[in-house]
């Protein structure tokens, strides 16, 4: 299994004949038989379907539409996948590259975070850490297990998400979350041009919506087109790995490594494990660091190293 | 059983019950309430056009006075089946001036508490989904049944009772509008007296007294449960069922005195509200609120004997932290002061009663704002990076004015059944009397 150039990786390849290269949205060829187009000059490698490897203009590349996920089947999750996230403290110097990749993804305004990365001390005597957290995907969710409307569920592929269409408003899910990882549409929504006509799914939370709950969704959007989340693949510390329990495989868009060996290689742990909610987030301690804990809050989200 | 009537007994009984025109008193009263309310739906529609933005409640506090005030309803209304059920079915005799009060009182909580939480919802036009969509695995839908349950009972408890009343006004000499009266013969449902309807009354008071018990525990246990089956540090507690309710039977309890006290002053009731009623009601007072000291002991002195990680900041926070100051007034000024003073003959007087009363319901309702405020103030995950308005939560003038509408709805309610309904029971008072005399004169 190479590397694409761009360093990302194809973990989900079901549908993806035409490996596309360092795009950000899926690409296809345009039918061979238009004969409009106009050469561009730029070259790009694909792989064909018999394995080799063509190279072809540009031009003949077209975007196709992302499939759109309605409401009903958002609820039923991907076939065959059990989605799981391991983040590696050891790595984490409070960039918030993942923070502001989220931010930019998902459209959030600054004060809605669906992706936090906090400043922990476990004890007076043991060092500071960096911990960025999001949804953990609990397998025994508190927070679907107290909606009164079934607006918040359970996937098969291991995802917690919300219908926006269908939220009340009761906050009960954000009292019940332990980790407070879903945020509120406190007023009206500013929602940008780009995203505006777009029809709602549960899969992207898009548009939002006024007095409705939303939180980290894992991207199943991008993991649908086969493409890490963003924050993933915004890390240039590879903190984040995110890949398929199945497959017993994790990405963090520069290595790919088996799960269960990471786990137990660095002693993968699970936040507040005796709360008894199961996360499907799985944190690799702290130690060995590669950088020193600095604490610096002006410069965190600014700084390039 | 009133066929053998006394006319005399029977004529003043209703010429001092029989509901009357607001004075001059009454109508500022209710122009008072009716600016608050309307002020209330004033700030309610800027809050359905703003979104809940306009409250203080942000992503960590995220509930905030809109479900402590809907806590302290539920609470209140569960005066309603102390008085005419508990008491009812232990036979105890003075309760019987209390029972259509304390129902007045349950019926105006309880619909309020449902207004409240709808005030709450961030999609309150999704409503319907709690019906539609409902989920039998949240607590939430187990409130709604049983909220609604309670409500009909409750109706039915205040006014099956009174239908020999509303026979007894229909039928009286004195003048009232001819709507009014026709209210009256309508809502009568031609109740004429007869054996058999009297037999019919009695049975299905009895039925409804006894069913409304565990509904009233059930009402106030699962609102406990809100907060009790979350994982989160002050509410993950196994305590918290009976620790409501004994809550709520004493702030409704001491709501029915504030009541007896205001009516018997304004209405000149002193001989259906009497010394010794009073004294009834300090007792039973006095023994709630022992046994929600009880409670109050397990619910705090257990985590702060065991000072684990998280409740141990909860326990630090009520202390001496934050709320500290908020904490121990309630303590002490709603629940050990209240103790204290009703221990004494000279405390349980009206006048000492009326103040102690005032002490318990505001303790009540700042109580349910310690229970669900300062836990969210406390998550697991610590607040970082927010703002710094978001760590302490303080209602806005927005909620302040839409909780007080609600309180000022709740006693509008109270006010306007008490214009058109005798606030004690005529008949019931009419048949006590009754028997009172026969036993005298026998001898």
């Amino acid at each position: 299994m190479g590397n694409t150039d761009s360093g990302r990786r194809n973990l989900l390849r079901d549908g993806l004949t035409w490996g596309a290269a360092a795009a950000a949205t899926t690409v296809g060829l345009t039918a061979f038989t238009q004969d409009e187009i106009e050469e561009s000059g730029e070259k790009v490698k694909l792989l064909s379907q018999h394995g080799e490897i063509v190279e072809i203009d540009k031009a003949y590349l077209k975007p196709v539409p992302d499939a759109y996920i309605d409401r009903l089947e958002a609820r039923q999750g991907i076939e065959g996948k059990k989605f799981v996230m391991v983040i590696d403290l050891a790595q984490c110097k409070n960039l918030r590259k993942c923070h502001d990749a989220c931010e930019a993804m998902h459209h959030l305004s600054p004060e809605k975070e669906w992706l936090k990365v906090l400043k922990m001390e476990d004890s007076e005597l043991t060092s500071p850490y960096w911990q960025p957290t999001t949804c953990f995907h609990c397998d025994e969710p508190p927070c679907v297990k107290v909606c009164p409307v079934d607006a918040t569920f359970k996937r098969t592929d291991g995802i917690v998400l919300i219908d926006n269409e269908r939220c009340i408003g009761c906050r009960f899910c954000m009292v019940a979350c332990p980790y407070s990882a879903r945020v509120f549409d406190w007023s009206e929504p500013e929602i940008p041009p780009e995203v505006a006509g777009v029809p709602y799914s549960p899969e992207t939370g898009c548009p939002p919506k006024k007095g409705t709950v939303s939180k980290c969704d894992f991207c199943p959007d991008m993991s649908r087109k086969g493409i890490l989340p963003p924050c993933v693949t915004a890390c240039p510390n590879g903190v984040f790995y995110f890949g398929d329990e199945n497959e017993d495989a994790v990405s963090n868009g520069t290595i790919t490594v088996r799960l269960s060996e990471l786990l137990r290689d660095r002693a993968g742990y699970r936040y507040l494990e005796d709360l008894g909610t199961k996360p499907r987030l799985y944190y690799l301690p702290a130690v060995n660091r590669a950088f020193p804990f600095e604490d610096d809050e002006f410069t965190g989200g600014q700084k390039v190293d | 059983m009133w066929p053998e009537e006394n006319t005399y007994l029977k004529n003043e009984v209703v010429h001092d019950l029989m509901p009357r025109p607001f004075g001059s008193l009454g109508m500022l009263w209710v122009l008072f309430l009716l600016t608050l309310f309307a002020t209330g739906v004033f700030y309610y529609l800027k809050q359905i056009e703003q979104g809940l933005s306009i409250t203080a409640m942000r992503d960590y506090s995220i509930w905030g006075i809109y479900v402590s005030n809907f806590v302290f309803f539920v609470a209140i209304s569960l005066v309603g089946s102390l008085i005419s059920a508990i008491l009812k079915l232990t036979n105890t005799d003075w309760r019987s001036p209390l029972t259509r009060i304390s129902e007045m009182i349950a019926v105006a909580s309880i619909s309020f508490a449902a207004i409240v939480i709808i005030i709450d919802m961030g999609r309150p036009d999704r409503f319907l989904n709690v019906i539609l969509h409902a989920r039998l695995q949240s607590p939430i839908t187990w409130d709604v049944i049983v909220i609604l349950t309670y409500l009909v009972i409750s109706i039915l408890l205040l006014y099956l009772p009174m239908l020999p009343d509303l026979a007894i006004m229909r039928d009286s000499e004195i003048t009232i509008p001819a709507w009014q009266r026709k209210m009256y013969r309508i809502l009568a449902m031609n109740w004429k007296g007869t054996e058999r309807q009297i037999s019919l009354l009695k049975r299905s008071e009895v039925r409804l007294s006894i069913l409304i018990i565990p509904v009233a525990f059930g009402i106030h246990t699962v609102t406990s449960w809100l907060f009790a089956t979350t994982l989160r540090p002050g509410w993950d507690s196994t305590n918290f069922g009976p620790y409501f309710v004994s809550g709520a039977f004493m702030v409704g309890a001491g709501a029915v005195i504030a009541a007896m006290y205001i009516f018997r002053k304004f209405m000149h009731l002193e001989k259906y509200f009497t010394d010794r009623l009073f004294d009834h009601m300090a007792k039973l007072l006095v023994l709630l609120s022992l046994v929600y000291l009880y409670f109050n002991v397990n619910e705090y002195f257990i985590p702060a004997y065991k000072m684990k990680e998280y409740e141990a900041e909860h326990i630090h926070e009520l202390f001496y932290g934050n709320y500290a100051p908020l904490f121990w007034s309630v303590q002490i000024g709603g629940m050990i002061i209240p103790i204290i003073v009703l221990l004494f003959p000279k405390g349980r007087r009206p006048t000492p009663m009326f103040f102690v009363s005032i002490l318990v319901i505001t303790g009540a309702w700042f109580k349910r704002f310690l229970i669900v405020v300062p836990t969210l103030s406390e998550p697991f995950i610590p607040m970082d990076r927010v703002p710094e308005s978001w760590k302490h939560y303080f209602p806005t003038y927005a909620e302040w004015s839409i909780t007080i509408g609600t309180l000022a709805g709740a006693l509008l309610i109270i006010t306007f059944l008490v214009r058109f309904f005798p606030i004690v029971p005529m008949a019931e008072t009419i048949e006590i009397k009754h028997k009172q005399i026969k036993q005298a004169s026998e001898p």
